[in-house]
């Protein structure tokens, strides 16, 4: 009986924020989301330690070439895992050339390599690796390891979908936190002061809510001038999404503070002689924080397909910069996909990101109301 | 004796449907068309005027650089054209003006003999609205195709979700759900590209076989076509399917809970006459106001598949006209889809009236 009482009185003395993690945790797809999109950002974030090779280092002689296999064991004796450097073979008949492996020499795989130099963070030089291909067991160099192939121009595609995720995970996620201040600022306008200026925001989201995204995002971009750098073309292509994306965002806002601004609490501090911006963000944006987060969460699958389709179509993010559409531009004829299929290998992730906040967002618009 | 009384308040619906307050209704929903419309044309002119620099300028620089000489003459002329030189809220009045109403004394009606100016498209050097109306009609029609399948498709699986909640089949629909709707369009298109050039040898892209651009579609190739648009339908019609499927099926299940059901059965109404005859009526309504969403989704979902799969609908053009910067094409496949768009929304709020006497009473709940 008292254990009872006892979580009574915790649930009421709870508050908001910890009981939509005790729902939340009841949530079992969302929870393994919440995992899986935390692993995909910090890998994001230490990409550079993660990545074996850098943005713009290749190997002409590995143009295409399909996943390294990995070896363990050499002359029937297990040496653990290695790889084998590749050769050029002509097949004299037809006079294709094919990479195969040379299989005269081993190379080790070992981790905290050495290799192309970096910035931890953007701070500290650094040139470690977490892995990488070895001295050859005869003193040979040149062997590479490509766990998921090499691109057209024998590129990891490893390293790349790592470095490619800084750019693909970050982009929605600024566009987010813009689309969110953007929102709450001009929906509780609309919903706080109500009347013609309430009818003209209205028309207009419901305007930008009328034209097709894509199409709308297309036509956007082009407002980004040629030949501008990496940072830059990251600032508008941020610009670009959030232009649409605050509109949802509004319109939930809105939405709340209608039914919210006549309660006797908001009532109490306007004659108290608090100001308006005061009651707005003090008052006003806790009371529905859960709902606006809910809906950041299910804001960014769009822009992450928004900004994957536009760099896909070379709208976007260009190279030298990199991100998982940039890496799909591979991917685009059949031809090249039958050829090389491990091209796909970015779309994998895309769908896995896109589920995953999927998956989160519905198991946090469950939680947003753990009064319920 | 029953279906006698259905028939006559179906007339009678039909009656009330022409009535002063439905007909008032209609009209307050047409007149709300025209600020929609302008707003769209705000939004769109905007678009246009996003790159650096001025149209026309850039136009004869890329002619220069091309070795053609542009005549002083023919600059101007095009300069007063676009209004360039005028402030910019006076060219979007032009803008629009000259959509509406081009005079015959103006040199573009002397070109094309057309009073509708829509400027000029540098990428097909032809005027805007003759590219745009190239493929209109295939774009309409195929987003009508796909459109038609998602509802045919997704709205038997809802009432069959619904009916057998936690079944088999019921978790099974969800879950293509999910998928179609979390896996971007373009990249399901280029994967069923791929399986399909793996299992058949042939990867199905374009809408049309050469023969049939040659011979135009007849009967004997219509089945051809079909194949052809399989793809399209699944990856563009998916991610909608799977919006509707679950919206109808939530809705559904309000219902079948509710107490009228519940007096039906007790009453001894066949299950099959509940469903249809009294939940699905009700479960419908969302559905139909959704309409114009579903429209929007479908524009952009098939923007980029199009350019994937090589079909001859807008995408493709309105990608060509941004890597040529030619706005004035690019604004107007933008403005086409967006009106496109509205106009559903107005045929969806129509119909919506004529399904639900509530919303025309109260003077449209949106």
């Amino acid at each position: 009986m008292a254990k009872k009482l006892k979580s009574k009185e915790d649930y009421y003395l709870a508050s908001q924020w910890t009981l939509m993690a005790r729902k939340l945790k009841k949530h079992k797809l969302a929870q393994v989301s919440f995992i899986i999109l935390a692993v995909l950002y910090i890998s994001a974030l230490f990409a550079d330690f993660l990545a074996p090779y850098g943005l713009d280092e290749f190997d002409g002689l590995y143009r295409n070439s399909a996943p390294t296999k990995i070896y363990t064991i050499f002359e029937d004796q297990h040496v653990g895992p290695h790889v084998y450097k590749l050769e050029k073979s002509i097949n004299k008949k037809t006079f294709e050339v094919t990479l195969e492996p040379d299989l005269s020499e081993y190379y080790k795989i070992e981790f905290f390599v050495h290799g192309t130099e970096y910035k931890v963070l953007g701070l500290f030089p650094c040139d470690l690796h977490l892995f990488g291909v070895g001295e050859g067991s005869k003193g040979g160099t040149g062997a590479k390891i490509f766990l998921f192939g090499a691109d057209s121009l024998g590129r990891d595609i490893f390293s790349r979908v790592l470095l490619g995720a800084r750019i693909s995970l970050s982009i929605p996620f600024a566009s987010a936190i813009i689309s969110f201040f953007l929102g709450v600022a001009i929906g509780s306008i609309s919903g706080y002061f109500g009347g013609v200026l309430d009818m003209i925001i209205q028309r207009i989201i419901e305007v930008i809510g009328a034209v097709p995204q894509i199409p709308l995002w297309m036509a956007l971009s082009a407002a980004i001038p040629a030949g501008i750098s990496t940072v830059k073309m990251y600032f508008y292509m941020t610009i670009i999404l959030s232009f649409i994306n605050w509109t949802g965002m509004a319109r939930v806002v809105r939405g709340k503070f209608l039914s919210l601004k006549n309660e006797d609490y908001v009532m109490a501090a306007r004659i108290s002689g608090v100001s308006t911006w005061k009651i707005i963000w003090k008052h006003l944006v806790p009371g529905f924080m859960s709902y606006l987060i809910v809906s950041l969460t299910l804001g960014i699958p769009g822009s992450i397909v928004g900004e994957t389709s536009m760099s896909y179509l070379g709208l976007g993010i260009k190279s030298p910069a990199t991100s998982w559409g940039v890496l799909l531009q591979e991917a685009s004829s059949v031809t090249d996909v039958a050829a090389n299929p491990h091209k796909l290998i970015p779309i994998i992730f895309v769908t896995i990101t896109v589920l995953a906040f999927n998956f989160l967002g519905d198991g946090m618009r469950d939680a947003a109301d753990p009064y319920k | 004796m029953e279906e006698k009384l259905s028939k006559n308040s179906f007339v009678e619906n039909l009656k009330e449907f022409f009535r002063r307050d439905l007909v008032q209704y209609i009209f307050k929903r047409i007149l709300w068309f025209i600020p929609t419309l302008l707003l769209i044309s705000i939004l769109v002119f905007f678009v246009i005027q996003l790159p650096p620099g001025d149209y026309v300028s850039a136009h004869i620089a890329a002619l220069a650089t091309e070795g053609e000489l542009v005549d002083a003459d023919y600059a101007a002329s095009m300069r007063e054209d676009y209004g360039l030189d005028l402030p910019v809220w006076q060219q979007y009045i032009k803008w629009v003006k000259d959509i509406i109403w081009t005079p015959s004394d103006t040199a573009y009606y002397r070109l094309y003999h057309s009073h509708h100016n829509w400027k000029y498209s540098f990428a097909y050097g032809r005027d805007v609205w003759s590219v745009v109306n190239d493929r209109l009609g295939l774009t309409i029609g195929v987003t009508a195709i796909i459109m038609l399948f998602q509802y045919l498709v997704s709205i038997p699986i809802a009432v069959y979700a619904s009916t057998h909640q936690y079944s088999v089949g019921d978790y099974v629909s969800a879950i293509i759900g999910f998928l179609g709707t979390a896996i971007p369009n373009f990249i399901l298109a280029i994967v069923l590209m791929y399986l399909s050039y793996k299992w058949t040898g042939n990867a199905n892209v374009g809408l049309f076989t050469q023969e049939m651009l040659k011979n135009g579609i007849h009967l004997y190739n219509f089945g051809d076509f079909l194949k052809r648009m399989i793809i399209p339908i699944i990856v563009i019609g998916t991610s909608g399917t799977c919006g509707i499927i679950r919206s109808v099926r939530a809705q559904m299940l309000d219902e079948v809970a509710k107490q009228y059901t519940l007096t039906a059965r007790a009453k001894g109404v066949s299950e099959g006459k509940i469903i249809m005859k009294y939940c699905f009526r009700a479960a419908i309504n969302p559905t139909v106001s959704g309409l114009g969403g579903v429209l929007s989704s479908l524009f952009s979902g098939s923007t980029v598949t199009a350019m994937v799969l090589n079909m001859q609908i807008q995408g493709p053009v309105l990608y060509k006209a941004l890597q040529s910067q030619d706005m004035y094409l690019a604004g107007a496949i933008v403005m086409v889809q967006a009106v496109l768009v509205v106009i559903g929304v107005l045929f969806s709020d129509i119909a919506l009236a004529f399904l639900d006497p509530r919303i025309r009473y109260s003077g449209g709940g949106r």
